[in-house]
This record gives C-alpha cells, structure tokens and sequence, in this order.
C-alpha cells in the first residue's frame, strides 16, 4: 500500500510538474500553436518569402541612441535637465519603476555621453535600486558598478558597459514573458529623451539640428505605440497609451514631404539617399514641448 | 510505470527545450554576434529568436540622418544561410544580403531620417532531409562612436 501511494504520489508529482512546464512553456508564445497552423499553410507558398513576417519586431531608440543622438546634434550637459536622483524613492508601483528606469537609463547614458563620472556612477546606483525593486537584478552583472568606477574615465568602456547592462535586462524581461515591462522601460527612456531634446532646443541659439531631430521622434514614436499595442491587454500599457496618443495627435501636426530612396555607394559604405522636407512651426514645436514636459512632469513626481 | 515515466521525460523535454533554446540565444547573441559589430556601439537592444529553415522576421526601426549604422544579423552554424533585406516604408528593396555573399553586416548611413524594415529569412537546406533546422537568429544594432564617425555631409 505504501509502494502503491508513494507511485501514486510520483505520478501526481510528474503530471503537476509537466503541467506546470507546459504551462510554463507556452505563455507569452500563444502565438506558436497559430504560427505552425499558418506556416504549414504557407508550406507551398514559400517563395513569397519576405511577404508575410513570422515575427514582428519593434525597435524603439535605446537610452544609450538616444544620448548619441543629443550630443550629435549640439546638446550640452546639464543635470538641470536631469531627473533628480532624491526621487528614486518615490517609485513604489510597477508602472512608476518600470518608466522611471527607463528615464534614469536615458539620464545615466547622456551622463555618461558627456563624461560626467560622478553623476553616472550615481544614475547608475539608481538605474540598479529599481532594477532590483522590479525583479531584474539578476539579470545585471553584480559587480557592474566596480566595473563602472574602474572605467568611468573612459567613454567608450563606460558606453559598453551600460550597453551590455540594459541587453541583459532587457532579454531577461523578454525571456521572463515580461515584454511589456520592458516595453514600458524604453518608453520611459524614449520620453526623457525627448524632454531633454525640448530643454536643450530651447536654450541653444543654434538648434536647428535638435529641432530636426524632435521632429524625427514622429517617427519612432508610431514604432513605439505598435510595440506599446502588442500589449495593449496589460492595466500598465492601457494607462500609457492615451499620453502616447497624445502626443501623437501633436507630431501629426508636422507637415513632410519626401523623395524615393536610393543607395550610393561612397568610400566603402552605403548612403541612402532621398530629399525630405519637414516643416515644423514655432506653434506645433512648443505644443510637442508643452505635452511632453506635461507627460513626464507626471511620471518623475 | 516505467513507460508513463518515460513519456513524461519525453514530454518534459519538449516543453523544456525551447526555453533552453531561448537561453542559448542569448548567449548566442551576447557572446559571438555582438562581436561583429565591433567598432560600432550596440544600442543596447536585444533581438534574437529561434527560427526554423524558411521562418521569417522583421524589425522596423527608425535610422536617423548624420548617424552611421551597422546592422548584423547572424544565426547558428547549423543553420542554412540567413538571407536579409533593407526596405523602405513601401517595401522597396534598398539592400539585400544575397547579392553580397550572404554578408552579415551592412554598413550605412542615411541623408534623411527614415523607418526601414529589415526583413530576414533563414535560407531552406539544400541538402535532402526529413529534419527541419532551426537554431539562434540575432539581429543587433550599432551606430559609430562620433569620433570615429566618418564626416557628415
């Protein structure tokens, strides 16, 4: 009897534990039971080859783009412009962590862009606070700040390593099915670039290039709400959008105008080519300004 | 008794595997494919997945003027060849992999800030086989550093 109850409990303990693995192994892949149905659909039809993707990917500017891109276009550093690091405490839901990792990851790359050892040390210690509150932790290298420190002096170190920090966090979330998580991150960060790009436009006599930039952002920011729709059934995201909508409405006011692309080779290295005209008016810039400091007035309180 | 035990390890295995596949990935993509974009900066973003000879995916991404770029995209040794293309919005084709010996990086720059598609495909064996491959597909972005970057024109 006690054999017969002890393989009665293996068998319990097994059938749970495939059930569980099952489980585990099909959430956030809901897609792959269709994906085959349609695959084997698509068998004979293979030529048609880039006609229908398997697999969308968003891909949305990264902090580390983001600060690359403000400094090309003339930004200078201020830690003004910054979120300041007494409110890392305030972030206490899921929400407030997740967009204000992005925003602090933004900050401590533009930081970091500039040189400024001691301030990306410290963005760093913040970025590292809310990675550990949100369950990521694990995924960042733990002696990433010794890592830091050792090569703060040292720019292109200094990028690499924030590089591979916000990789490793971000396949972790991936991996973890928290997509949307990591979603909301590069939302943050994406935001703080924009806030930054408006503070440093308006305080530079020659910013032309910023402002060509912002308006650029139209662009990633169609990207940003597909990726943000993927998710669109999670509580987080569905109270994100309505902003990102917003400010939407506002960059559809920009008006532009563009030629057929070519690619001209030169020196090696492929340039594509096309004319673009984008007119942006003094009203519609400071409408993008006044909603974005609006958006992210509200997310950093 | 032994044979429900084996079905389940059989079972458990499947289940288990494509996590597995999943984490070798990303040591796929951290170990071996970020190191072809070396000069160029990763902007950080992970993008790797498993895919099977004939599977297709896309990113969409804006590239900005002024900004070089590099593109990798690699796949697992035992994969057949990964064919790649650059698109613009309107799906025409401004690069394609194939035309160039199936090269795993591509090099450019734009005059204007655009969104591309970069759509890959991994390549079906030509070899006659009743197993379908799959393995690690990464696609990494980088831009050059400004200093090393060549001059704006």
């Amino acid at each position: 009897m006690k054999i017969k109850l002890l393989n009665i409990s293996k068998l319990t303990f097994f059938s749970v534990f495939t059930a569980t693995v099952l489980m585990v192994g099909c959430n956030g892949n809901n897609g792959n039971v269709e994906d085959q149905i349609e695959d084997s659909v698509k068998t004979d039809n293979l030529s048609d080859e880039f006609n229908k993707a398997k697999q969308v990917i968003y891909g949305i500017p990264s902090p580390i783009e983001t600060a690359m891109l403000m400094k090309r276009a003339g930004a200078k550093y201020n830690q003004d412009y910054l979120n300041p690091l007494l409110n890392v405490g305030n972030y206490t839901t899921t929400k407030s962590m997740s967009l204000n990792l992005g925003i602090y990851s933004t900050d401590l790359s533009f930081a970091s862009m500039f040189e400024q050892s001691q301030s990306t040390i410290k963005y760093l210690s913040a970025t590292k606070k809310l990675a550990d509150e949100l369950g990521i932790l694990n995924a960042i290298d733990k002696s990433i700040i010794t890592r830091l420190e050792n090569n703060v002096n040292n720019r292109d170190s200094s990028m690499e390593i924030i590089s591979e920090t916000f990789m490793n966090s971000n396949s972790f979330l991936k991996e973890n099915d928290r997509g949307e998580i990591a979603a909301i991150i590069l939302t943050g960060g994406w935001l703080e670039g924009l806030y930054i790009g408006c503070l440093v436009a308006k305080n530079t006599a020659s910013n032309k290039e910023m402002i060509e930039r912002i308006a650029d952002q139209r662009l990633s920011l169609n990207t940003l709400i597909s990726l943000m729709n993927e998710y669109k059934n999670d509580p987080n995201v569905q109270s994100i959008l309505p902003d990102m909508e917003r400010l939407k409405t506002v960059f559809d006011k920009i008006q532009t105008s563009s030629s057929n692309m070519e690619v001209v080779e030169k020196d090696g290295k492929s340039i594509i080519s096309s004319k673009s005209e984008v007119k942006v008016s003094t009203k519609v810039f400071n409408e993008i300004c006044e909603t974005i400091t609006e958006i992210r007035t509200n997310i950093i309180k | 008794m032994k044979k429900i035990f084996i079905f389940i390890v059989a079972v458990t295995m499947v289940a288990v595997l494509p996590n597995a596949a999943n984490a070798q990935c990303k040591n796929f993509a951290k170990k071996i494919c970020k190191l072809e974009l070396l000069p160029y900066v990763h902007d950080g973003i992970y993008n790797a997945t498993v895919l099977s000879e004939g599977e297709t995916a896309e990113l969409y991404k804006t590239f900005y003027s002024g900004q070089e770029y590099r593109i990798t995209i690699c796949g697992d040794e035992n994969l057949p060849p990964i064919q790649y293309q650059v698109l613009d919005a309107e799906r025409n084709v401004l690069y394609d992999n194939k035309k160039h010996q199936f090269a795993k990086n591509f090099d450019f720059k734009l005059e204007s800030s655009k969104q591309l598609i970069i759509s890959i495909q991994v390549q079906t064996s030509d070899e006659l086989s009743d197993q379908i491959l799959s393995g690690c597909v990464a696609v990494l972005v980088g831009f050059m550093n400004i200093e090393n970057s060549f001059k704006q024109y």
